[in-house]
């Protein structure tokens, strides 16, 4: 890694009103669970869509002494996430591990460490779409009044609608969920496997849309109930009967991967804890 | 097979960087410097202003030399840079009245009061493309130098200051009334837009926006997907310059000045019941772009609709999509890796599969 290479500019990049701004917003955030605040998002050497939302809110949280861990899809060596790491060791120095235990501050796209985060940890979610109602309402100013009267009657027809047509429920990952018995939330593009590791969790997450400048959070110990109906439950993705070709598990989330041959074979889409794993860790 | 596949790896990456650099560099021929790329390519510097919200053209025409002439990238670099910069003060509201013009031109009338002024364009330009390459620039050159400035100075001198076409159309009671309004402007570059957003906000986003999105949603509301029929009462390009107030003592000082476009297009209208008064729309933006301002004062127009019938009258739909760095970014994320969100989708669109199967 470039920790000789000292950090240029400001700490940690954006100038302190904008971080003013993002912490703001968070808070109102974490005081209002699921609920989606409105920021200043500024621009970042990212591209939109790249993950600002996240880097925004994971810089206006940095202090030198946190250890920082960032995943793309579960990987700690996906090109994004080793852009990002990058990026935080030129402008804040601060230390990068792969270790999801040792960090601080977990900054993901797509995915939730398998390794439970404790009471001493802060998720940050980098979310490309922050409104849950889009798929059924275009318009953003008639998805915050249908949030405002919690209005969320479309959205249970669409799932009702799908299971009639499809005998299935199709949303795979963005699963619906209703955070603190109010606000339905957008948990961003994680596999719905990772949905439940939301419900009263003792880490923070924060939620960082930066296109469409909207914060959103879940506090630690909130409920986070997925969109399900009595006789149709929510469920997660299917691995039964499959296993990490690396370290074995049977309990993670699996990449598919095609060989030459045309066959199938899996490993762990979370390459930390993979690792982990094969160096004789066992999960407590 | 190794568990490499599923990783970025770094040194790739690095390679990545290094190509495109060595790329953007060239083989042969001599680095661009940067006043050249200020003096000869100056439309691009400007777009790049434009859209990257920052009057700095230095540092524009190094963007747009590191992103080998690519003005989304060019923007984007602008832009990341601006979010670096502390914001130290802000400008009094500015008039137009005192530019220093070297273009305006009025489509509504032949004749203006200070008269039409053509200026540097390349409206009456054959578009031919030139197969000889330029023997002897220099030389080309002193002589333009020569037959521009030898000339006379036009009876009277150069007016201070031009008196605005809309002014005339106004004081006959032709156009809507101005809306004065004290309130502060809306800042989208600290706030989030909130619909229907105040037309502050709407000005700005589009003064960013990209210039052929405006160019594309104009065209289609002047085209026949809505029923914008502009004229273009003044387009003024020229210097304007910025007075701030010293925070301490009060005093205010003459910051610089900036090159801008302006453009003020009028449209039919008749208020159902009311008199009957054309509209007004209006567009500016930084640097010499006309395809812009004019884009965006066929827009502001356009947002104003009462009833939206189209997508150029949809406040969302336009000011949500014509941001080009925000497009960008979110269109080139397609290519980052996707596999957890697809597996996600293999796995309904197998168990649906399955489904439909057992129905049958």
């Amino acid at each position: 890694m470039d920790r000789e290479a000292a950090p240029r500019g400001t700490f940690a990049f954006l100038d302190d009103g904008a971080k003013k701004d993002v912490r703001r917003a968070l808070l109102k955030a974490v005081a209002i669970p699921g609920y989606q605040v409105p920021y200043g998002s500024r621009e970042m050497p990212l591209a939109r869509g790249w993950g600002t939302g996240g880097i925004q809110i994971t810089l206006s949280l940095l202090k030198p002494d946190d250890i920082v861990k960032v995943i793309d899809q579960g990987c700690d060596g996906s090109v994004n996430a080793v852009n990002i790491k990058k990026f935080y060791e030129r402008t804040a120095g601060v230390e990068i591990t792969t270790d999801t235990a040792l960090a601080t501050v977990v900054q993901t796209r797509h995915r939730i460490p398998e390794e439970p985060l404790t009471d001493r940890q802060i998720l940050v979610l980098q979310v490309p779409y922050p409104e849950a109602l889009r798929e059924v309402e275009p318009s953003e100013a008639q998805t915050r009044r249908m949030h405002a009267e919690a209005d969320y009657a479309r959205m249970w027809l669409h799932l009702y609608e799908d299971i009639v047509r499809f005998g299935e429920i199709r949303i795979s990952y963005r699963y619906p969920c209703t955070v603190n018995g109010r606000h339905v939330m957008d948990p961003s593009p994680i596999p719905r496997w990772d949905v439940p590791k939301l419900h009263m969790a003792d880490a923070l997450f924060l939620f960082g849309a930066g296109r469409e400048r909207r914060i959103y959070a879940i506090p630690p110990h909130t409920r986070v109930e997925p969109l399900e109906f009595e006789d149709h439950r929510f469920r997660v993705e299917d691995f039964s009967g499959k296993s990490c070709a690396r370290c074995g598990a049977t309990d993670t989330f699996l990449d598919e991967i095609l060989m030459p041959d045309g066959s199938q074979t899996h490993y762990c889409s979370d390459s930390g804890h993979c690792d982990k794993r094969r160096a004789g860790w066992k999960p407590c | 097979m190794s568990y490499v596949a599923v990783q970025g790896g770094r040194d790739a990456i690095e390679r990545a960087c290094e190509s495109y650099e060595h790329r953007r560099s060239g083989r042969t021929s001599a680095p661009l410097e940067l006043d050249q790329i200020r003096e000869q390519l100056h439309l691009a510097v400007d777009r790049v202003m434009g859209e990257g919200g920052l009057y700095a053209p230095e540092h524009a025409s190094l963007a747009f030399r590191q992103a080998a002439g690519d003005t989304f990238e060019a923007a984007f670099l602008l832009r990341a840079h601006r979010a670096t910069l502390p914001r130290i003060a802000q400008s009094e509201v500015c008039s137009t009245g005192p530019m220093r013009v070297i273009r305006r031109i009025s489509s509504a009338f032949k004749e203006v009061p200070g008269g039409q002024i053509l200026g540097p364009t390349s409206d009456y330009i054959l578009r031919l493309l030139e197969l000889d390459p330029l023997e002897d620039p220099v030389e080309r050159r002193n002589h333009l130098r020569e037959r521009l400035f030898s000339g006379k100075e036009p009876e009277g001198g150069i007016p201070d200051e031009f008196p605005r076409v809309v002014e005339l159309l106004r004081r006959e009671g032709l156009v809507q009334a101005v809306s004065t309004t004290s309130e502060e402007p809306f800042d989208i570059t600290r706030r989030s837009m909130l619909y229907p957003a105040p037309r502050s906000a709407r000005l700005q986003s589009m003064a960013r926006a990209e210039t052929g999105a405006l160019l594309f949603l104009a065209y289609s509301s002047m085209r026949g997907y809505g029923d914008i029929h502009p004229t273009l009462a003044e387009l003024r390009v020229g210097y304007v310059p910025l007075t701030v107030t010293n925070p301490v003592t009060g005093r205010t000082f003459v910051a610089g000045e900036v090159l801008v476009t302006e453009a003020e297009v009028v449209s039919r209208f008749s208020e159902p019941g009311g008199e009957p008064r054309f509209h007004l729309g209006c567009g500016m933006c930084f640097g010499h772009n006309e395809l812009k301002a004019i884009s965006m004062g066929v827009l502001d127009r356009c947002l104003r609709s009462t009833a939206p019938s189209c997508p150029a009258e949809d406040q969302e739909f336009v000011l949500y999509h014509a941001d080009g760095i925000e497009s960008m970014g979110f269109a080139n994320h397609w290519k980052l890796p996707h596999y957890v969100d697809f597996l996600s989708d293999l796995d309904r669109l197998r168990k649906a599969r399955e489904v439909a199967h057992a129905r049958a």
